[in-house]
């Protein structure tokens, strides 16, 4: 009981990294005043980046470091590709962010498809065979593991950590960030402070975009590490999307708002094994599935109540968030 | 501007634009729209191998999109009741995105007036319990009523605490809609016993026609198995006029403009704010509903999670598109109905896969967002060396 239970905890520890990934992404975009609904897309097209990178030197002599660094950059490069869109079109054109995220998500969404399905361009048998065991590194080493969710915890979790730690730690501790902050809450007087603001939204969101990336290939090659994985990841967009203001705009806070979201996430298929390896003889309901998965999002829906009952002034979004920002404009 | 004599005075000068001529302005979406398409095609050469072996194939490419909307009168009819339904959801977004409360639930909304006019039907119409059985054209309004209650309650959850505490309501109407998602698969759990989780459709009888149509029977010109396609755009038709009116020539409609450019000049001008927002909400649920009915009792006849379809996002963009402008949205809502059925053919005649098609709408999309910018700005170029030049 307690073993299956420790498992389970440490499977939604797993899964979070793929939150982790996309809501930093998203609070550094929102820091500079964007808000990106592009990001379930673009988590799609990190996956595919990273695997088209693992399809071409999956197979090769590379040393295997060099194999996850290539695949995290195919990642990396594809998802802020995304992004340059995006930041092309709401900040250089000054079209509506709602609109111009949704519509990215579609075309991520179906461009990350086509490529998978196309083995000239994803084959499923290199992406995952070898690669899968680099990443999965230092777990994967070893004989016989007590918890086998621990095989989840592989190179890119702990790049998580560092990643979520780094952002908290530029945005609220260097000049940069002060900067980035300034943007967000108000581009003019940014502006009159000699603040490059186009430079930095652009940068902000193309890096943003490019960390959401990474968790779309965390979750296919580590995480899951299956190749039908790359059809689920636009809810994961959605839900970091949400985290973003559960963790109150602050990368650092991600992870332990993330744990819990992995726990509520992988309790619909966790509990019923649990259940079945240790109570023999009970049955659950097939209606308690749906109810089960519901949780995450009725969680999400609470703190979104309980955040705005609170109201605290430092727990607010950036104050020109969705709003777009030209100089001559009074 | 400021220091003329500068050499880092930008070479570029954008400058907001006055009202624009409406032929113009619609000739630069045009233009838009056109550029996008050709930015598919250089897409389509990459993705789709046939066309890459023979590039001479690439007015068969563009020629499936029209073919998926025209080439067959059901095609036809079909074009036009999708159109309808997509315009319905538009039409239910645009009194609340005009007030700036970006509903980005109307997925859900449609949801649960699809689960609310088949739970109707499964309980009263003789499935649930075979001594319980009204007569159809009863279960025919009542699964009316029952989806209009859902969508409108779905709708004002977040919009209570939206006016009570200021909750986002983006983020709590999208988490809505997945609650809504699992709630059907509750739903079907429950009353599919077997673990199948697939609910038999609406029998010809229980369908829409049936249930509105006898009663015009003689009036109404029947087009046989068009019947459901006609009533549907009929009726999406009739709330499109109403929409325009009420937006246009009501008191509530300018209440709305008031509210969306300012809550403070709002309450000023003695407007009651939240009554407004909650009353908006409520409309815009309301008309969520309708179109989950004409999807469930009319054209799916059965529900899933997927009921919905994405219409709830796509409708975003409609709305939008249209500057939310409820006739203009006919156009809009049929260009992306359009552009979605070219992908049964392009799918048949080059042999690829379902999501190709999706590429291709959120490309053009993108240019056509894109295209905004030269509709509302104007750009001034500078030759270097010439000094800086004063707008006024």
């Amino acid at each position: 009981m307690f073993d299956s239970l420790l498992n389970y905890l440490i499977g939604a520890l797993g899964f979070s990294a793929t939150l982790v990934y996309g809501a930093t992404g998203e609070i550094l975009s929102e820091k500079a005043g964007h808000l990106n609904l592009g990001i379930p897309g673009v988590m799609c097209m990190g996956g595919a980046g990273g695997c088209i990178m693992l399809t071409l030197v999956g197979q090769s002599e590379l040393p295997h470091f060099l194999i996850v660094l290539l695949g995290i950059l195919g990642a990396f490069t594809m998802a802020a590709l995304m992004g340059l869109i995006y930041s092309f079109l709401t900040v250089t054109l000054r079209a509506n962010q709602n609109v111009t995220g949704l519509t990215l998500t579609t075309l991520g969404m179906g461009l990350s498809k086509v490529l998978f399905t196309d083995v000239r361009f994803i084959d499923q048998n290199v992406y995952i065979d070898l690669p899968k065991h680099y990443f999965r590194f230092p777990f994967d080493a070893i004989e016989g593991l007590k918890y086998p969710n621990l095989l989840t915890l592989g190179v890119m979790f702990f790049l998580a950590l560092i990643v979520a730690g780094a952002s908290s730690f530029i945005l609220y501790k260097t000049r940069v960030g002060l900067n980035l902050r300034a943007v967000g809450e108000n581009p003019a007087t940014a502006d009159a402070a000699g603040i490059n603001v186009v430079r930095c939204k652009y940068a902000a969101t193309c890096i943003g975009c490019g960390i959401a990336g990474l968790g779309g290939l965390y979750y296919i090659i580590d995480f899951s590490a299956s190749i039908e994985a790359y059809k689920g990841i636009d809810t994961f967009g959605w839900l970091s999307v949400a985290l973003v203001i559960f963790a109150l705009w602050k990368p650092h806070m991600t992870l332990p708002c993330a744990f819990i979201f992995g726990v509520l996430y992988t309790c619909s298929s966790q509990i019923p094994k649990i259940v079945k390896d240790t109570m023999p003889g009970v049955v659950l309901p097939l209606s308690l599935t749906p109810i089960l998965r519901m949780l995450p999002y009725l969680f999400t829906i609470l703190m979104l109540i309980l955040s705005s009952v609170r109201n605290k002034r430092e727990n607010q979004p950036p104050a020109s968030l969705g709003l777009s920002y030209f100089r001559e404009d009074r | 501007m400021s220091a003329p004599s500068s050499h880092r005075e930008p070479w570029i000068h954008l400058s907001r634009k006055q009202a624009l001529s409406p032929v113009w302005s619609i000739l630069i979406r045009v233009l838009g729209l056109v550029l996008g398409l050709a930015a598919c095609s250089a897409l389509a050469f990459l993705l789709i191998e046939p066309l890459r072996d023979d590039p001479s194939r690439i007015g068969e490419f563009y020629k499936c999109f029209w073919d998926g909307s025209f080439s067959m009168e059901s095609y036809i009819w079909e074009f036009i009741m999708n159109s309808a339904v997509l315009l319905c959801i538009a039409l239910a977004l645009t009194p609340v995105f005009r007030m700036r409360y970006w509903n980005t639930g109307a997925e859900g909304q449609v949801l649960m007036g699809v689960l609310a006019a088949i739970a109707v039907n499964f309980y009263l119409g003789g499935r649930y319990d075979a001594s319980i059985k009204l007569p159809w054209d009863q279960v025919t309004l009542l699964m009316l009523a029952a989806s209009l209650i859902a969508g409108t309650v779905w709708a004002l959850i977040p919009a209570l605490f939206k006016v009570k505490w200021n909750t986002n309501e983006t983020l709590f109407t999208l988490m809505m809609n997945y609650v809504a998602m699992h709630a059907v698969d509750y739903c079907r759990a429950v009353w599919v016993p077997n673990g199948s989780m697939v609910l038999s459709k609406l029998t010809d009888r229980e369908r829409l026609r049936s249930g509105i149509l006898y009663k015009l029977h003689g009036i109404f010109p029947s087009l046989g198995k068009y019947n459901d396609h006609l009533l549907i755009a009929l009726i999406v038709l009739f709330v499109t006029a109403l929409m325009f009116v009420y937006l246009k020539y009501t008191k509530h409609g300018y209440e709305i403009n008031v509210v969306g450019e300012s809550h403070n000049t709002a309450r000023y001008a003695g407007i009651n704010v939240k009554k407004a927002i909650l009353r908006t909400v409520a409309l815009s649920g309301l008309i969520c509903g309708l179109a989950g009915w004409l999807l469930g009792a009319g054209i799916d006849r059965t529900v899933s999670p997927e009921s919905a379809k994405g219409w709830g996002f796509t409708a975003i963009l409609v709305a939008w598109l249209a500057k939310f402008n409820p006739v203009m949205m006919i156009v809009t809502s049929a260009l992306i109905t359009f552009l979605s059925a070219g992908k049964d053919q392009i799918t048949q005649v080059f042999n690829v896969k379902g999501a190709l098609p999706d590429v291709f709408i959120g490309v053009v999309l993108l240019f056509v967002i894109g295209s905004e910018f030269f509709v509302n700005y104007s750009v001034h170029f500078k030759k270097p060396g010439k000094g800086a030049h004063l707008h006024v």
